[in-house]
């Protein structure tokens, strides 16, 4: 382990950024935080965490895939992408690295994702350890420990201090390369705050939320419970929690034409949406009662169903915070899962 | 550096032949630009056709794993991409990727059964890659059924394929109906479940079944009473899809995927998913 | 703090569904913590007994909810309206959009209501309850052993601090006291801010905002105004469907065609920047056009009367010409 003074954070990011492009969490004008590319003045944010997740950096809202001339009945192909330099994003949270691994399960399993593949190649994670959780945190849920050693280096913020544990072979490099600024120090030394954090997690109002009644062998148990009526009478349909959130990875692929070329785009897509599942032949999801279940019962059950059991939901709470009319997954599953016992 | 992105990024491919088959259903034939088969399918697989700019949208492959030369799809007129095909001329160029999604089990369950096959409208299109390739592998499977029913002759695809070629084989039956009573038909008419029953096939083979929702619902019903077994029926499904390989999300009845763990579902593994297709 | 109660309001619902009056209450439902409320149906007395509630957190706008919740009903609906929520109410009257006779309106008294992210900012993070005390809102962290007191002032939105009225349109029955029309609520102040920017600086401004925007459409599927049953932004078939924009110019694009199709017909609900989990202030795009309307073609305030012809779709030979609209300073 290694430390650093909290004053030289700003020399390791123009260090870290002088090598490769360093992203992290910065406050906009309203006092939330979204990743932005470091520069000369950009102050690392003290919030909890940012508006949009960090998924934005393997799985972009928007991303181009190909390009196409179109010319006659001629087609030209061109593989427009190219993912080949290295960066850093640094203050990620616990639950959004391990958002991650939910993500490669969907996007590494073969066939590869290629696009993805290539960014998470390139990608170095930095996470930070949740010194102050909010009240909508329930990543304990999912196993997932505020404290704990994720990505490729942890970090650890004191009083004046940061706590530096490099996880993998990347991140020993990114430790190298800041060396300058940081010291050796004893294994030990960020126990303080990890005990400290897990005495504010205890504290947590949402704490003994439990997923045990939730998994892949539960589809019948729960698709056809009343409750999912007055669980989606309210929403809205809007796209809030599914682009919010770090783990929904459902994608549209859609051509743009420029009057040049076209365009082929992927871009982020949501299930609450009515024309997510709408073809020329009919609409299996016919309401929003459909799609608001579908994207609780892939959380909680399809994708366990899957992927060995793994949720596809690492408790940040952002949907918590985000959703307009305030319904989300612990509502789901304190209604859902709380009379499953019974 | 280009790294090369698979799956995503298509194959070009090239119109060769066009057949219009019914007044809204026509059999598009597609090579690489280099004249070959654009890749090895299986029987009931599917592949994503493209116009840039029209759009993507899955098909499933029409002509048997055994043709080697070319690839085909009989689409029908309903959407945006499809009506887009319908205008286009040969020497059009598409984009093509594929193949995707679980066959039907050919090889491995159909092997030394009686076949049924069961089609309505266009969910003939499907069936044809199956129907000819256990036509080309004739000595592995029993006797070979073939029900069609549609609305009219003239939407009946296949027709001259079916009476000359197939009715003439041994141990083949094509037996077809259309849902109404035109001058130029003298074959039997009504619905393709009526039929069923009214034939009244034994139960000592295995059924698969393909057309319009209400077609197998009741095609299904009418199985069941001749004392079929759900273990013994197939279908496909068809859903909404955008990336064919299980991961765009859209796709899904309950924990299944329909481009790759289906579109060929047994009914005994459908009723273990949720009522959602 | 509401001068309404929850027990005023819980006592007229439950009376009125027991009388045959409404089979069903549209009202907040209790959530995890104080101030995530869920607007929600209610049918049964005990449901609303053990369920119902009311605070400061109330700010949801009701009025949409009413198109397609009155469909699928038999009776009427009774629906507690804040005096903001009945110009919506009204407005989608006027365009046909809501059956009057299946709702019962109850109109309640607003003190304005609270932002959650504004006491957020004051309290920190961690808040595991809320109460609404007269002195203020008693806040309870899980960092503080006390409770921290945030004045209803620091703590009201935005919205609510230049409310154009507390003086409902319409209504059935009212709760609390009637209030006036508040024509001093300053609510063009930000907009007035901006008029006077340089076209560069505000375009500076807007670019600077939207492109936060993460293209969720919160703001549109709340918003009263946006009652399309098939929007042109997701419907395949209109050529102009988009979920994503494939050009930061078209993501401007979108909030601004959206301001222009709203125009003449949004009451100003605030709905739009309430919802925007960027923070947003789209309000501001709405609230030029209603300003410019008002110098245009005088006062005019939607939802107000049931009926009124807005001064977008009524032509008059008095109307000025485009050219003055162009050639006016602080577009």
């Amino acid at each position: 382990m290694r430390k650093s003074l909290l004053t030289s954070v700003d020399s390791i990011f123009s260090k870290i950024s002088e090598s490769m492009a360093l992203f992290l969490p910065v406050d906009d004008p309203t006092g939330r935080a979204n990743y932005t590319r470091w520069e000369e003045g950009k102050k690392w944010s003290e919030a909890l965490n940012t508006v949009k997740s960090p998924k934005d950096f393997f799985f972009p809202q928007v991303e181009d895939l190909m390009k196409f001339k179109v010319s006659g009945k001629n087609i030209e192909l061109k593989n427009t992408a190219k993912i080949d330099e290295d960066f850093v994003v640094f203050g990620v949270r616990p639950c959004d690295v391990r958002s991650f691994d939910v993500l490669d399960n969907v996007f590494l399993s073969e066939p590869r994702d290629g696009y993805y593949a290539a960014r998470r190649k390139h990608g170095i994670i930095v996470s930070v350890a949740c010194s102050k959780p909010s009240e909508t945190c329930f990543c304990h849920t999912f196993g997932i420990d505020p404290a704990g050693e994720y990505g490729d280096v942890t970090v650890w913020k004191g009083e004046n201090e940061l706590f530096w544990k490099a996880n993998t072979e990347k991140g020993e490099k990114v430790m190298e390369l800041i060396s300058e600024f940081t010291e050796s120090c004893d294994d030990n030394a960020a126990d303080d705050i990890k005990a400290k954090i897990e005495k504010i997690a205890e504290k947590l109002p949402l704490r003994n939320l439990s997923a045990e009644n939730f998994g892949g062998d539960k589809t019948d148990e729960y698709f056809d419970r009343p409750e999912w009526k007055s669980l989606s009478e309210s929403c809205l349909g809007c796209g809030t929690c599914t682009f919010v959130c770090p783990t929904c990875q459902c994608y549209d692929i859609k051509d743009f034409n420029t009057g040049k070329d076209v365009i082929r785009f992927r871009c982020w897509d949501s299930c609450m949406y009515s024309e997510f599942t709408q073809m020329s032949a009919g609409q299996p999801r016919l309401t929003q009662l459909e799609r608001f279940r579908q994207r609780f019962m892939h959380k909680l059950v399809y994708y366990p169903a899957n992927y060995d059991g793994m949720f596809s939901c690492v408790g940040c709470g952002r949907c918590l915070k985000s959703c307009p009319i305030h319904m989300n997954i612990v509502k789901v599953m304190k209604t859902l899962g709380g009379k499953a016992d019974e | 550096m280009s790294e090369i992105f698979e799956p995503l990024v298509p194959k070009l491919g090239v119109i060769t032949e066009i057949r219009a088959e019914t007044p809204d259903i026509k059999t598009f034939r597609v090579v690489t630009p280099d004249g070959e088969k654009p890749f090895e399918h299986k029987p009931g697989q599917c592949a994503m056709l493209s116009i840039p700019g029209v759009g993507e949208a899955m098909f499933s492959i029409t002509s048997s794993p055994t043709v080697k030369e070319y690839m085909e799809f009989s689409i029908k007129k309903c959407g945006c991409v499809t009506e887009w095909l319908h205008q286009a001329e040969p020497g059009q160029m598409v984009t093509i990727r594929g193949p995707y999604g679980k066959p039907f089990p050919v090889d491995t369950e159909f092997v030394g059964k009686n076949l049924l096959f069961i089609a309505g409208g266009v969910g003939l299109a499907p069936l044809h890659s199956v129907i000819n390739y256990c036509r080309a592998n004739r000595d592995k499977y029993g006797r070979i059924d073939v029900v069609v029913g549609s609305r009219t002759k003239s939407d009946t695809l296949d027709y001259d394929e079916m009476v000359n070629e197939w009715a003439k084989e041994d141990n083949f039956g094509l037996h077809l109906t259309t849902d109404r009573s035109t001058p130029d038909w003298d074959g039997h008419v009504g619905f393709l479940p009526a039929f069923l029953t009214e034939i009244g096939f034994d139960t000592d083979r295995i059924a698969i079944l393909c057309g319009p929702p209400i077609a197998i619902k009741l095609s299904l019903a009418a199985l069941y009473e001749l004392g079929f077994d759900k273990t013994q029926v197939y279908t496909t499904l068809e859903m909404r899809m955008k990336c064919g390989i299980g991961k765009c999300g859209r796709c899904n009845v309950g924990t299944k995927y329909v481009c790759k763990d289906g579109p060929v579902f047994r009914f005994d593994e459908l009723d273990e998913l949720p009522d959602e297709y | 703090m509401q001068r309404i109660t929850r027990e005023m309001l819980t006592s007229k619902a439950i009376s009125l569904l027991n009388d045959g009056t409404v089979s069903a209450v549209l009202g907040w439902r209790e959530g995890e913590f104080s101030y995530d409320l869920t607007p929600s149906l209610f049918y049964t007395a005990e449901d609303i007994e053990q369920n119902f509630v009311f605070n400061d957190f109330c700010g949801a706008n009701f009025s949409k909810y009413l198109v397609t919740k009155t469909l699928g009903i038999e009776g009427k609906i009774l629906a507690f309206l804040k005096p903001c929520d009945t110009y919506s109410f009204n407005q989608l009257l006027t365009e046909h959009r809501i059956d009057r006779s299946k709702v019962y309106v109850v109109g309640i008294s607003c003190d304005g209501m609270a932002d959650i992210s504004k006491i957020r900012a004051i309290t920190g993070d961690g808040i595991s309850s809320i109460s609404c005390e007269p002195d203020g809102l008693k806040v309870q962290t899980i960092y503080d052993d006390e409770p921290k007191t945030v004045s209803y002032e620091d703590a009201m939105a935005e919205r609510c601090i230049c409310c154009k009225s507390k003086k409902h349109v319409c209504y059935d029955e009212l709760i609390g006291e009637e209030g006036e029309e508040n024509p001093d609520c300053n609510r063009f102040g930000k907009v007035a801010e901006l008029e006077a920017m340089t076209p560069d600086e505000r375009f500076a401004f807007w670019r600077g905002e939207l492109s936060r925007c993460i293209r969720c459409n919160a703001c549109r599927d709340v918003c009263p105004a946006c009652t399309c049953e098939k929007c042109v932004f997701n419907n395949p078939n209109s050529g102009a469907e988009n979920k994503a924009p494939a050009t930061s110019f078209e993501e401007q694009m979108f909030h601004i065609i959206r301001a222009f199709h709203v125009a003449g017909r949004c009451t100003d609900c605030g709905e739009c920047s309430r919802v925007c989990p960027q923070h947003i202030p789209l309000h501001l795009l709405n609230r030029k056009f209603i300003k410019d309307i008002n110098t245009f073609y005088g006062e005019y305030q939607a939802g107000k009367e049931v009926g009124s012809r807005a001064p977008l779709v009524d032509y008059t030979t008095g109307d000025l010409e485009p050219g003055q609209v162009f050639e006016r300073e602080g577009m």
